[in-house]
């Protein structure tokens, strides 16, 4: 069962219907039993780092995502989700994150872009990956990303500068786009990590 | 770099699409599940589901037709047509739709756009602007453009991205049915004075009008409806056409 940490930021509704499309057994939950006893954990989340962090506090979720990564149980954070494994954020002034990931979230440089970035963009990967994402196209929304250093990004895509859209570090992935709004393409993301956990396979070789 | 989306926009009524879409494969044609999937497949960026439900009780019908939608298919839906309230958005958001159109509310209360766009971020949040040029002026209609308001397109836009509208989405009146092109010079000026997403609407007729509004106006999407109901276009037949053009698409 992979275990969708609920913890009331934006819609996790439609995640949950790309599992449950993919069947993938899955659960919304807040308690800590259950995500520690998921094969998977996903941390999915829409809107601000600082709310979003103090959710999980108010939960006591940092301290079981904590034991998550300790008991290295594989774990997926999406869009929000996937910014706040780092360590800070600058969102409305400085943020600790997880930190299970390396380097800091960042706002991106406005330039004569547009921001959020809202829609698709191409990936371009940067090391050997199972994840089916090199040249194909996901849906984002952000106006945040996340500044690590290159042996964490397995892809990116190119918004003014590169953007990190495919994160790891071991077990810990995260994913800057919506793959549950990337049509077929993040639905074969989806299952690809269902086959990393069921296969324990995290190699990128 | 972003690609430009193409979207079809479809008119719901009762829950069911309207307007007939006339794809050879569809068993039902006015199933939102199967249009929205056969569209999906098509490779569109997006869909727009319009509301022209009259009625409270067929209002209902719609946002579970939204919710059985985004159990199958999964792309970016925004959904407008007669939303009034925060909960209004708050109801069809947790059905499962990632943006909120409102174009009349908008105008009688444009408190409703800044409320939208705390409670759930400015991407959410589209508005819609209907135009008709008069006297080289663009002015903005309501009510499903029946009723005209004092208000100037230009200067209309650039207030509710002020107030926090993260997309537009601008209907030429003048254009709309007519299959001869977008109306380029309105996208121009709109784009000359706001920073976020522009789509454009109304006057889609060949391949050629989709290339001319993203390389002449640099719209982000262009929406049409009736080219791709009755499969006089396909989407694949406009990506191909622009991306020659050298438009980005996906």
């Amino acid at each position: 069962m992979f275990a969708i940490v609920d913890y009331d930021t934006g819609n996790t509704q439609n995640l949950k219907k790309a599992l449950d499309y993919l069947q993938i057994e899955n659960r919304l939950t807040a308690d800590p039993t259950t995500i520690l006893q998921a094969e998977a954990v996903i941390l999915p989340g829409v809107g601000a780092f600082k709310p979003a962090m103090q959710a999980l506090e108010d939960r006591n979720l940092v301290s079981v995502l904590k034991q998550v990564k300790e008991k290295q149980i594989p774990m997926l954070g999406i869009c929000l989700g996937m910014q706040l494994l780092f360590e800070s954020s600058e969102e409305y002034g400085f943020t600790k994150g997880l930190g299970f990931i390396k380097g800091q979230v960042k706002a991106i440089p406005k330039r004569q872009l547009k921001i959020p970035q809202m829609g698709w963009n191409q990936n371009q990967t940067f090391i050997k990956t199972s994840f089916p994402i090199d040249q194909r196209y996901t849906y984002f929304v952000h106006s945040y990303y996340a500044d690590c250093s290159l042996e964490n990004i397995v892809a990116g895509v190119d918004y003014g500068q590169l953007i990190p859209s495919l994160v790891q570090n071991g077990k810990v992935i995260g994913m800057q786009f919506h793959p549950e709004k990337s049509g077929q393409v993040g639905l074969d993301l989806l299952k690809n990590f269902q086959r990393m956990v069921n296969e324990d396979d995290f190699s990128r070789n | 770099m972003l690609a430009k989306r193409i979207i079809p926009c479809l008119d719901v009524d009762d829950g069911r699409v309207k307007k007939g879409v006339n794809f050879v494969n569809l068993t039902d044609v006015g199933d939102p599940v199967e249009i929205a999937a056969e569209y999906q497949k098509q490779g569109a960026d997006e869909l727009v589901f319009l509301d022209i439900s009259a009625t409270n009780q067929k209002r209902q019908t719609t946002i579970n037709m939204v919710e059985k939608v985004s159990r199958q298919v999964f792309m970016p839906l925004t959904i407008g047509g007669g939303i009034k309230s925060i909960a209004d958005m708050d109801r069809l958001l947790k059905a499962g739709a990632d943006k909120i159109a409102i174009n009349s509310a908008a105008v009688s209360n444009p408190k409703l756009i800044s409320q939208g766009a705390q409670k759930f971020g400015n991407q959410c949040i589209v508005v819609a602007i209907d135009v008709k040029k008069i006297a080289d002026k663009f002015i903005v209609y309501v009510n499903g453009g029946q009723k005209k308001t004092d208000l100037d397109a230009i200067t209309w836009a650039k207030k509710v991205v002020e107030l926090g509208a993260g997309e537009l989405l601008v209907t030429s009146m003048d254009k709309d049915g007519t299959k001869d092109g977008f109306d380029i010079e309105l996208y121009q000026a709109l784009n000359r004075v706001v920073d976020v997403p522009i789509i454009a609407s109304g006057g889609a007729g060949e391949v050629k009008d989709f290339s001319q509004v993203f390389l002449e106006a640099d719209v982000d999407g262009a929406l049409a409806a009736s080219v791709f109901h009755f499969g006089e276009l396909t989407i694949e037949d406009v990506k191909k056409f622009v991306k020659s053009k050298g438009v980005v698409v996906r």
